[in-house]
C-alpha cells in the first residue's frame, strides 16, 4: 500500500515536471538565444549558458529601429486605455450593481451577449466608422473603446464584485443622505480596490499584447506600437536571430514584470469569471 | 452590425461609394469562385479540431493533479499560467525560432532521442498542428478555470464514495468530471470563439502559407479588406463567420441539456 501511494505520487510529480518542462522552456530558450552571439547560437549540440552574456544585442536590436518611439506610443496608448476603462467601466459597473432603472436587466443581457460577439465580425463596421471620421492612422480608435464603458467583460467581472457586497452598507449611507455618486466614491471603490487593479491589469496586458488593432489603424512608422515594431524587424532582420530575440525579449518582458507585480489579483479575477459563468 | 450587413451586399473599397450588388459576394464565396473561402474554412476547423480538445484535456488534466496536495502547488500554477500572458508576437518570435526546421530546439530534440525532425510550420500538413502545438502552451487561463471549478466541489461527495470504497477512477468519474461539466462547457464554447479567430500567428509567422496551408478565416477577412481593399466581400465574409460562430455555439448549448449537470437541478 505504501510503495503504491509512492507510486502515484511519483507519477503526480513527474507529469507536473514534464508540463513545467513545457512551458518554461521555450522561454529559457528565448532569454538565452537573446545574449548570445551568432555563433553561438547555432552550435550544436545547443550550449544553455552564454559565454560571455552578450548585454549589447539587446542595445544593438533596440537602436536599429526607433524602438524608444515605439515603446512611448505604446504606454500612451496602454496608460490612456487603463484609465478610461476604470473610470467608465467601475462606473457603469455601479449602475448595474446598484441603482435600478428601466430595462437595467435587459441591457445587461445585451452586454453579456455581446461578448460572445467576435471581435473580427465587428472588425470593419468599426474600421468604416473610424475612418469615415478621418481618426484612422492615429491612436484614438486604439483608446475611445476604452472610455465607453471599457468592454463587457470588465463590466462584468466589477459588477460581480460590487454585488458581492453588502448593501446594508450603502443603505445606511442612502438614509443619511449620501447620493450614489457619493457612496460610490467613499463606499464602494475604496472596498473593491483589488477589483480595480484586476481590471487595470487585465487592460494592461491586453492593451501591451494587442497586435490587431494597431496593424489595421497605424500606417505611419513614427506611430507604431511595440508589437508592429517588432513585425517590422522580422522583415529586415530575419536571419540575425539573435537580435529578433533580444527584441522581443524587450516585449516580453513588461507583462512579465507586471504578472508577477499582480498575481495574486490576477488569479483571483480569472477564478471569479471562470466560476460565475 | 446593420451597416455591415448592408455593405456584405455591396462593392466597396473604402474610397469609392459603395454600390449595391445584391448577394453577388456571397454566390462568389459560396459557388467556390473565390477558392479561397472554403479552403480557410476548412483550416480553421482542422485547427479547431485539433486546439479545442487537446487543450481541454491538458489543461483539466494538469488542474486535476495541482488540486491534489502537491508541495510547490503555487509555483507549478504561475509556471504553466506564465505562457498565457506572453503578448502574441513575442509568442509567434519565440516558436518561430523553437520550430526552425533547421537551427531549432524542437527538431534537436527530437533528433536527440531518436526521432526525425519535422518541418512544423514550413511544412504543408505540419503547420496547422504545429500552430496547434502552440496553442496548448497557451492554455494556463483555462487551467485556472478549471481550478476554481474543482475547488467548489463539495468535499463530503467524496467522502461518501470513501465510505462505499470506492477507487480513485470511481471518484473522477462519478463526482469530478460530472460536476465539473459546466466548467468544461464554458471553456469549449469559449475554445470554439478563440479558435475561430486565431489570426496574429499566422500573420506573423506563416503569412499563411506554406501554400495557403495556415490561410485561417480572419486572415483571409483581414487580407480581402485591407490587403484587397473589398471591403464588401469581406463584410459577407465577417457575416458568415459570425452565423457559424451562432450555429456551432447554438449546437454545443442544446447538446448540453444531454451532459452538463447543474447543481440544483434535481429540485426542479
Amino acid at each position: 500500500m505504501r510503495t503504491k501511494a509512492w507510486v502515484e505520487k511519483g507519477l503526480v510529480y513527474l507529469v507536473l515536471m514534464a508540463g513545467g518542462l513545457f512551458s518554461l522552456l521555450p522561454l529559457i530558450w528565448l532569454i538565452r538565444s537573446s545574449l548570445m552571439d551568432m555563433g553561438q547560437i547555432f552550435e550544436l549540440p545547443p550550449i544553455w549558458i552564454p559565454n560571455p552574456f552578450r548585454f549589447s544585442n539587446f542595445s544593438e536590436a533596440l537602436t536599429i529601429l526607433p524602438f524608444g518611439r515605439y515603446f512611448i506610443n505604446t504606454t500612451v496608448i496602454v496608460i490612456f486605455s487603463m484609465i478610461g476603462v476604470l473610470v467608465t467601466c467601475s462606473i457603469s459597473a455601479y449602475s448595474f450593481a446598484r441603482m435600478s432603472w428601466r430595462g437595467r436587466d435587459l441591457i445587461f443581457g445585451l452586454l453579456l451577449s455581446s461578448m460572445m460577439l467576435p471581435y473580427a465580425v465587428t472588425l470593419i463596421p468599426t474600421f468604416i466608422g473610424w475612418s469615415k471620421l478621418g481618426l484612422t492612422n492615429s491612436f484614438i480608435p486604439l483608446i475611445a473603446p476604452a472610455w465607453f464603458g471599457g468592454g463587457a467583460f470588465n463590466i462584468f467581472l466589477l459588477r460581480q464584485f460590487y454585488l458581492s457586497i453588502p448593501r446594508d452598507l450603502d443603505e445606511a449611507a442612502y438614509v443619511d443622505g449620501a447620493s450614489h455618486g457619493r457612496i460610490f466614491i467613499s463606499i464602494i471603490i475604496p472596498l473593491t480596490r483589488p477589483a480595480l487593479v484586476v481590471v487595470g491589469l487585465f487592460t494592461f496586458l491586453a492593451s501591451w499584447n494587442d497586435f490587431l488593432g494597431p496593424l489595421v489603424y497605424l500606417n505611419d512608422e513614427s506611430k507604431y506600437t511595440l508589437a508592429l515594431g517588432l513585425q517590422q524587424f522580422k522583415g529586415m532582420y530575419a536571419a540575425e536571430w539573435h537580435l529578433m530575440m533580444a527584441a522581443a525579449t524587450v516585449v516580453l518582458a513588461p507583462a512579465i514584470i507586471v504578472f508577477f507585480i499582480g498575481q495574486r489579483y490576477f488569479i483571483e479575477g480569472i477564478t471569479l469569471t471562470g466560476i460565475k459563468a | 452590425m446593420i451597416y455591415s450587413l448592408y455593405m456584405s451586399f455591396t462593392d466597396y473599397s473604402g474610397s469609392n461609394s459603395p454600390s449595391f450588388i445584391g448577394l453577388d459576394n456571397y454566390t462568389r464565396m459560396f459557388s467556390g469562385e473565390d477558392q479561397y473561402f472554403y479552403k480557410a474554412l476548412g483550416v480553421t476547423l482542422y485547427f479547431v479540431v485539433l486546439s479545442v480538445p487537446t487543450g481541454i484535456i491538458y489543461s483539466f488534466l494538469l488542474a486535476i493533479l495541482l488540486n491534489r496536495n502537491i508541495k510547490g502547488k503555487a509555483i507549478f500554477r504561475t509556471i504553466f499560467y506564465l505562457p498565457s500572458i506572453v503578448p502574441i508576437i513575442a509568442i509567434s518570435f519565440i516558436w518561430l525560432w523553437l520550430l526552425n526546421p533547421d537551427l531549432g530546439l524542437a527538431n534537436e530534440l527530437l533528433r536527440a532521442i531518436g526521432l526525425p525532425g519535422s518541418q512544423w510550420i514550413f511544412g504543408e500538413k505540419s503547420v496547422v498542428p504545429s500552430l496547434a502545438l502552440m496553442n496548448l502552451w497557451t492554455t494556463g487561463g483555462t487551467m485556472i478555470i478549471f481550478l476554481a471549478g474543482l475547488q467548489d466541489i463539495p468535499r463530503s461527495l467524496y467522502e461518501a464514495i470513501e465510505i462505499d470504497g470506492g477507487s480513485k477512477l470511481n471518484k473522477l468519474r462519478n463526482i469530478t468530471i460530472p460536476m465539473m461539466t459546466p466548467t468544461i462547457f464554458f471553456n469549449l464554447i469559449m475554445g470554439i470563439i478563440n479558435g475561430f479567430q486565431v489570426f496574429s500567428q499566422a500573420y506573423v509567422m506563416t503569412n499563411g502559407g506554406p501554400n495557403n496551408a495556415s490561410l485561417f478565416y480572419v486572415f483571409y477577412l483581414y487580407r480581402e479588406a485591407f490587403q484587397f481593399s473589398r471591403m464588401g466581400s469581406a463584410s459577407a465574409i465577417a457575416w458568415v463567420l459570425f452565423i457559424i460562430i451562432m450555429l456551432l455555439t447554438y449546437t454545443v448549448f442544446k447538446t448540453s441539456k444531454k451532459w452538463v449537470y447543474y447543481e440544483g437541478d434535481e429540485a426542479r
